[in-house]
């Protein structure tokens, strides 16, 4: 008899897949711009880092939330006991007050519906322990984050089947992609419990378009033993337009148009996964929540919430600090201008070393065209090249093939977690490389370069939903 | 917002609408008849006293003390914010050096320097709560099966269970050698499951015990070893109430049987501790969950696991600075045990003092109480009617033996930590108050302090069923364990 369980001795928790390899480099051999200028910088983790001395300086000013007291006095003891898995109520509420606020209040949240989870890593296992049987699947469009792979699937059983998005339309999802991978699902004999977007996308850096979420919303419209889960922990990353579109929103307004009752209970089948460690940059404290119109879902995750819940440490230091409606408003328009303002930078440090990326509005990263740079259009050559930046650049980004993307050629680059400086470097040392492997960047059109060219002009032209084209670059 | 889907069953999974979640077992009921009530001292004087929460209450001022005198342990303090920003973005699932260093130093701690703990073997959960589930995924496939002695913590049956579809087969303990785990009953139990077709992994203790309040000796421990290794199955030991024994004889950690008891042959790959700092810091909404294992494939893995539950860093930082306060640590442990030693004498001879025992015990965060002798019938619905009288009548929220899966029925758990000694004095008035109402036959005075067997007998509601109380094998005899002072 086996020692231990199968889940132990697997590789379902998806740690040997490159996105963490690249890690592992880089903890070995981590940039300091002191002690190890020629260390790897890491721009792999979609991490914001922009916006901490917001977060101390409301600190600074609210000495009651930082030292366990209310109004002068101590309440330590009241949090120190606090362990309802109901969550603290002005938590909550406090919550759902910025999530409403992020989405420019065309969306409100009952606090009674959220279910506080230790990140949203534990907030997505949860739905899926809820929403399916082991063996059963969730379609999620390709390229979508690795730690899918291990939040979505490894102790649930439940497994993912990709819906193939192509660079041809700029990674949108279409009927025809979402049905072929219906059919996949029907092939394996696995049942589709529903499906599962990350908006704004993990890794493309880009919101969904309306007509996408109409076309979702209504798959499992016509499915109605079906669910979708929308993963929003983006939302607040949004720094140019089109707008951010949640999906809320579209049931809201098709609930609206339609001026009927909810006779599919579509409300009940779609769910929203939240965290705070993207927008406000808290990744260390742990906060993620469920937001279901379901009750049964609720409760059920709530209950489930026991085996990650939230410090009350933590929720009593955000009820605050989210509650204080003026520091969200600066914040939020702070730090969206920072972001836009890195993510500019990136791309036209990109740009002058001859890589374009897929334009996007949202989120800590880009999503990196670098198919010209493969010797070949396989993975083999993806990796070869990653090994390449990874190992002789010094530079950890993610390759797409571990975010299951269908081209190889891509790469997910981070541009908030780390200094103005540091991020020059990279660029430069980008350059370099560039240089020495293709002979050439702007000037000499070689063969390759001249694909790139055509590419970047079909780029420019593509529009998302007729969006402005004039964005400052 | 529409109708509860349970007319379309297909719509969500069993897990989330079945009752693995083990809700409605009465352990729940009797919280949710104080939720509805809750005693207050001047507020609602008359509602329900909470004596089913096993919290520890008693040593909050000290820690605060420490906590207003170090505000640097705070990454939101002045003192401390030039460190908010590294904690805030480490989220990486091996956890602060620090704060490891910190927990196994504590946890050493804890058994009096007896043992050492390697830091890197700790590994971060959601709670005890969120440690159980991951050791259970980590060491069982769904339809294996874990030992589990007789009466234990209700939430056993959710955390191993429920979402890993992990089963959980009990080792009868009975009162008649007060509920100490034998190698007779591990050995039956064993036997039956595997008759059965059960497949077991293994044998989950909780030392010290939860409900019992009393530690293993050494005996036990070493005959716990022998069997696990004899049957190769894990031996995962459940250390959450460590430093809540208050007095001899003193705990023995599974740690020390490893360390020290080089004469019994242990493959360590075997042995896991849970921990957690909710009983021994009284800080339960922190959620500080340890796994410790001797198995590096287990640390590997718990590690990974561990994602679905870390420990926020502000909390980590924290508890890194607090239990690495050796002076700290030296004087909270002792004047915890001093002021749990005395909460529980007062207690225990209150209710003495009406004639009901408590199985001895020197740990935990709550007594084992014996009220076989005021059931109408040894059976588990007198039990539960008994137990609706104490919350409804009695107005205290006290936990029935049954929810713990007592093989005996008349045994409750009540915690007295929970509260401060005004509200403990209520309480036992209210006892007293409802005994005397029930028992015209009680001939032990107010004066009288000395516990008398006598009166165990007496507690019987009528003369009649006094008769059959006597006569049934599961009544108080005079030379019951009960009684006699043991070791």
């Amino acid at each position: 008899m086996k020692l231990l369980s199968t889940k132990a001795t697997c590789n379902s928790h998806g740690q040997d897949s490159s996105y963490f390899l690249g890690w592992e480099e880089y903890e070995k051999n981590p940039y300091d711009n002191v002690h190890n200028p020629k260390g790897i910088i890491q721009m792999g983790l979609a991490e914001n880092q922009l916006s901490f001395d917001l977060l101390e300086s409301w600190l600074a000013k609210n000495p009651d939330a930082s030292g366990f007291k209310r109004d002068g006095k101590s309440i330590f003891r009241e949090l120190a006991l606090f362990q309802d898995y109901h969550g603290m109520p002005a938590f909550k509420q406090a919550l759902v007050d910025f999530m409403a606020e992020i989405r420019g209040n065309k969306v409100t949240f009952d606090p009674n519906h959220i279910v506080l989870t230790a990140g949203s890593t534990s907030a997505n296992e949860t739905l899926m322990f809820c929403l399916a049987e082991k063996g059963e699947a969730f379609l999620l469009p390709t390229p979508y984050y690795p730690g899918f792979d291990r939040d979505l699937k490894w102790r649930t059983g439940v497994e993912i089947v990709p819906i193939h998005c192509t660079s041809s339309n700029n990674f949108q999802v279409t009927e025809q992609a979402l049905q072929q991978a219906y059919q996949e699902a029907q092939k394996r004999n696995l049942k589709v419990k529903g499906v599962m977007v990350t908006n704004p996308s993990n890794p493309l850096g880009t919101t969904m378009s309306r007509s996408e979420l109409n076309l979702l919303v209504d798959f499992i419209k016509e499915n109605k033993d079906m669910h979708l889960i929308s993963d929003e922990i983006y939302s607040g990353t949004v720094f140019s337009s089109p707008n951010f579109i949640s999906v809320m929103e579209i049931l809201k307004d098709r609930n609206d148009f339609n001026n009927s009752k909810d006779a599919d209970n579509i409300f009940e089948r779609v769910h929203v996964v939240y965290s705070l460690s993207k927008d406000l940059g808290l990744p260390g404290f742990r906060v993620g929540a469920i937001y279901s119109e379901n009750d049964t879902v609720v409760a059920a995750a709530t209950k489930m919430s026991s085996f990650g819940l939230i410090s009350s440490q933590t929720q009593y230091l955000l009820s605050a600090m989210l509650g204080d409606k003026k520091f969200t408003k600066n914040y939020l328009a702070e730090n969206l201008k920072r972001l836009k303002k890195r993510q500019n930078k990136l791309v036209s440090g990109l740009q002058k070393a001859g890589i374009s990326c897929l334009e996007s509005n949202a989120g800590l990263f880009c999503w990196v065209d670098m198919r010209h740079l493969l010797h070949s259009n396989t993975f083999e050559a993806e990796m070869e090249l990653w090994k390449k930046i990874v190992y002789q650049v010094g530079l950890n980004i993610s390759p797409g093939s571990s975010c299951h993307c269908t081209e190889p050629g891509w790469f997910r680059v981070c541009f908030a977690n780390m200094s103005e400086e540091t991020l020059k470097l990279a660029m430069k040392r980008l350059k370099a490389f560039v240089v020495e492997s293709t002979g050439n960047v702007n000037g000499v059109t070689t063969k390759s370069t001249k694909r790139n060219l055509l590419t970047k002009w079909v780029f420019r032209l593509s529009s998302r939903d007729q969006r402005d084209q004039q964005e400052e670059r | 917002m529409g109708l509860v889907s349970m007319d379309q069953p297909q719509l969500l999974s069993k897990i989330a609408t079945g009752d693995g979640h083990g809700e409605t077992s009465s352990y729940f009921d009797g919280w949710k008849a104080y939720d509805k009530n809750p005693f207050h001292p001047t507020k609602n004087p008359q509602g329900v006293i909470q004596m089913g929460l096993a919290e520890n209450q008693l040593t909050a001022d000290l820690v605060q003390n420490w906590i207003m005198s170090n505000p640097e342990a705070s990454i939101c303090t002045l003192e401390g914010v030039h460190n908010f920003k590294e904690m805030a973005n480490f989220q990486d699932y091996h956890g602060l050096p620090e704060f490891r260093n910190a927990v196994a130093k504590f946890m050493s701690r804890t058994r009096g320097n007896r043992v050492t703990f390697d830091p890197d073997r700790i590994v971060m959960s959601g709670g005890a709560t969120g440690a159980h589930e991951a050791t259970a995924f980590c060491l069982a496939d769904p339809g294996d099966a874990f030992l589990v002695p007789t009466p234990y913590y209700p939430g056993f049956d959710r955390d191993l269970r429920w979402r890993t579809g992990v089963k959980l087969v009990p080792v009868i303990c009975e009162s008649a050698n007060n509920f100490k785990l034998t190698k007779q009953a591990l050995e039956e139990a064993y036997e039956k499951a595997t008759e059965d077709n059960i497949r077991i992994k293994g044998l989950l203790i909780t030392n010290p015990s939860n409900p019992l309040g009393t530690v293993m000796d050494r005996n036990t421990l070493r005959t716990v070893v022998n069997f696990i290794n004899e049957k190769r199955i894990h031996l995962i030991s459940d250390e959450i109430y460590a430093a809540t024994v208050f007095s001899h004889p003193s705990f023995i950690s599974i740690a020390e049987i490893l360390e020290h008891d080089t004469d019994i042959e242990c493959d360590r790959n075997l042995v896991h501790i849970v921990y957690s700092l909710s009983k021994d810091m009284g800080f339960p909404g922190f959620r500080v969950g340890i796994i410790y294992s001797y198995n590096d494939t287990v640390v590997n893995c718990a590690r990974k696991m561990s994602s679905f539950g870390l420990v926020s860093t502000q909390t980590q930082y924290l508890m890194a600075k607090m239990l690495s306060d050796d002076e700290f640590v030296k004087k909270f442990l002792t004047e915890s045990a001093k002021r749990l030693a005395q909460r529980y004498r007062i207690f225990t001879s209150g209710l003495t003092k009406v004639g009901i025992n408590c199985l001895q015990s020197n740990g935990g965060l709550f007594v084992w109480m014996d009220l076989r002798g005021l059931l109408k019938e040894a059976t588990f619905e007198s039990e539960l009617e008994l137990w609706r009288v104490i919350i409804h009548e009695v107005k205290i929220n006290v936990s029935p033996g049954v929810s713990f899966h007592c093989s005996e029925p008349g045994w409750f758990r009540v915690c007295y930590a929970n509260m401060d000694d005004r509200d403990v004095q209520i309480a036992l008035q209210r006892i007293r108050s409802f005994v005397v109402q029930n028992n015209k036959e009680v001939m032990v005075s107010e004066k009288n302090t000395k516990p008398c067997w006598h009166s165990n007998l007496r507690l019987s509601l009528k003369t009649r069923r006094f008769d059959d109380i006597v006569m049934s094998p599961h009544s108080p005899f005079p030379q019951s364990p009960l009684v006699k002072a043991t070791t």
